[in-house]
């Protein structure tokens, strides 16, 4: 095996930590020196060499640590992963696009024989080999969505596809940002994302809804999402918010460069064949202002977007308590000078 | 995205209808896909006039779960734009052919606790592959499907034996009861209607006197654009006139003019082509299942993979 798996934590002592290539390919979100929502949907995959952009799913060093500490909240909170009757066939439909992509993307770390239904997975990080017959959930230890999910990085929702709408029918989320998977399982477009300040009233929805259904097999599209969280924790849920929401207020100016993160969602869509349902994966990134700022344009930029963003959106975000003291640790990185267009950290 | 594949099966199901297969050149797998999916057929042909592409929509008939190929089921209309005309006298096995990748729009709900399907006439295609999607996912269902006469008939050929498959062919007197087939069914059904309009409308109306939510009930009214009268449209943005002719649809004649327009299902149930209309001195032939009778009635929309117009002058926000 070519990479390295970082040993690592994201809850207790916190020992996650970003190598400087991890830093260098971190998917920073802000093309410009503001921010408001835009549908801003590309193509996936495709960009550049190393970026997470590249892979249909990306896998990077924070690989088995993130897996170990999904299954830390699995064993805590078993509603993490729900999956209404129906949606076993996407599960099954999941299950294959993500042992398809990574065997074919990761060929040292992953591998995949068919014939027919008989299908054999090996997972080399995780140090799994298994035998199974596709379509037939009785050879998993449990259903295809939770089998395949508790081997992939990022979480993932399961879209079901009537009456005009789409329906969070399935789910497997433990690296959310503030949202509960108990709570919204079943909901439509419109009502899961009934909390998002603004965005109804500008029209989002409607068009990112109507983008969604257009979705066609074959077409796969990205966007990315961010928010801000107090140290480098995956399972930011409302479920668990007496642990980390006090952990806001133990930020200091000394302290605030190390303890505050960027949290990036890199979230894609999928049209799924067998079940015509939609694959939502929600890849969290994290780094730190410290991390951030080590790229000066990225120093810069955030800076400025911090500093100036409605405060509405500070609120829902989850750092407006913490907000004055992060843009005064910025404006030290911040010397006034343009910053280049894209996402992309200077060369 | 599109499928460069070969023609290499033509079967006459039925004096006017015919079954083709579709497969990689090359023997790779292709997609494969939900029950109840299409796909879009380009036919190019070279004219007098230059070269045309139609593009029609088809239900695909064959497993979904099997990339082998695809396989649709093609009625000649003598009276359409040509398109299903140029299928049954043009194309030959070993063609090549170009195709789009499936897509739904009308999937089985799968939370129902049994199905039940009606086809009319050539409406069983969609569920030539929904049922062996049921088959595999071991759901209990009944197909009814409802023909005038053996002769047109052609799902016959390619329906399984099976006691909960109900063939009615109203020649023979054993016309299709709705008020029988649907009475009594378990809560949860759900029934799928794919045919004439009217067999559509009955099924609803049947349905609602018997007290069965909207949402167990679905339809797809596939059709192919129908011709008529040759007219013109005005580009807003451009001033451009473009002529729609006799057997061209609206959204054929814009992107013959390469005028950009997105589209899915060219038969008026998708919702892609929606375009709004700026200016409109007469009446305008909606033939789409998409707006609402309202917006009909107003004129300010239009849906050019199906509809026409008759009039002084119509000008699209295009």
């Amino acid at each position: 095996m070519t990479m390295h798996f970082n040993d690592e934590t994201f809850r207790g002592d916190y020992t996650y930590h970003n190598s400087p290539e991890a830093i260098r390919r971190f998917p920073f979100p802000f093309d410009q020196d503001s921010y408001m929502y835009s549908v801003n949907i590309e193509q996936h995959p495709g960009g550049p060499k190393g970026t997470p952009f590249e892979k249909t799913f990306d896998v990077d060093e924070h690989y088995v640590s993130e897996m170990a500490d999904r299954e830390i909240t699995l064993a805590e909170d078993p509603l993490r992963c729900q999956s209404l009757p129906h949606m076993e066939l996407a599960g099954w439909d999941l299950l294959e696009l993500i042992m398809v992509s990574k065997a074919r993307d990761y060929p040292e770390l992953f591998t995949l024989h068919r014939d027919g239904n008989d299908w054999h997975w090996i997972n080399r990080p995780l140090g799994i080999e298994k035998k199974f017959t596709f379509l037939d959930p009785a050879t998993l230890p449990c259903g295809p969505m939770e089998y395949i999910t508790r081997q992939t990085q990022g979480d993932f929702a399961l879209l079901h596809e009537r009456d005009n709408n789409l329906w969070m029918d399935a789910g497997m989320i433990t690296s959310q940002a503030d949202w509960s998977l108990d709570f919204d399982v079943g909901m439509n477009f419109f009502e899961w994302h009934a909390p998002v300040p603004k965005a109804r009233k500008m029209g989002v929805f409607d068009k990112a809804l109507k983008f969604l259904l257009a979705v066609g097999q074959g077409q796969h599209y990205r966007r990315l999402n961010w928010t801000m969280t107090v140290n480098p924790r995956l399972d930011t849920s409302p479920e668990n918010y007496h642990k980390w929401g006090p952990e806001k207020r133990t930020v200091t100016p000394e302290n605030v460069g190390q303890k505050q993160f960027l949290r990036v969602e890199l979230q894609t869509f999928f049209r799924l064949p067998r079940s015509n349902a939609l694959a939502f994966p929600i890849r969290c990134y994290l780094a730190n202002l410290e991390d951030l700022v080590s790229q000066p344009k990225w120093g810069r930029r955030l800076h400025r977007v911090l500093r100036d963003i409605d405060p509405a959106l500070a609120d829902y975000k989850g750092f407006a308590v913490n907000q004055k003291m992060i843009v005064e640790y910025l404006s030290q990185f911040d010397d006034g000078a343009p910053t280049s267009p894209g996402i992309f950290a200077d060369a | 995205m599109k499928l460069a594949l070969k023609v290499t099966e033509i079967e006459q199901l039925s004096p006017l209808v015919k079954r083709f297969r579709f497969e990689d050149p090359a023997g790779m797998a292709l997609p494969v896909f939900s029950g109840g999916a299409h796909l879009t057929v380009e036919m190019s042909e070279r004219t007098e006039a230059g070269e045309i592409i139609r593009r029609n929509s088809y239900s695909l008939i064959s497993d979904p779960y099997d990339g082998g190929g695809y396989e649709i089921a093609v009625r000649r209309e003598d009276k359409g734009r040509g398109g299903s005309l140029y299928m049954h006298t043009k194309v030959a096995e070993g063609d090549e052919i170009t195709v789009s990748v499936p897509s739904n729009l009308f999937q089985l709900d799968l939370r129902a606790r049994k199905h039940v399907l009606i086809g009319g006439g050539i409406g069983i295609t969609p569920f030539l592959s929904q049922l062996k999607q049921l088959d595999m996912e071991q759901r209990p269902y009944e197909l009814h499907y409802a023909a005038r006469s053996r002769d047109e008939a052609a799902g016959l050929k390619l329906l399984p034996q099976a006691a909960h498959v109900h063939v009615h062919i109203s020649e023979e007197g054993s016309r299709m009861d709705l008020g029988a087939v649907l009475d009594g069914q378990p809560l949860g059904t759900h029934v799928y209607t794919c045919g004439p309009g009217g067999l559509i409308a009955a099924v609803a109306d049947q349905a609602a006197r018997l007290g069965w939510p909207k949402a167990s009930v679905h339809s797809e009214a596939f059709t192919a654009p129908p011709p008529g009268e040759p007219f013109d449209v005005v580009i807003a943005s451009t001033g451009q006139s473009i002529h729609v002719k006799a057997d061209q649809s609206l959204l054929e004649a814009l992107e013959a003019a390469r005028v950009e327009v997105e589209y899915s299902c060219r038969g008026g149930a998708c919702g892609r082509c929606h375009t709004k209309v700026t200016a409109c001195d007469g009446r305008i032939l909606h033939n789409d299942h998409w707006l609402s009778d309202d917006e009909r009635a107003a004129q300010q929309d239009i849906m050019p993979c199906m509809s026409r117009f008759k009039g002084a002058r119509l000008e699209l926000d295009l």
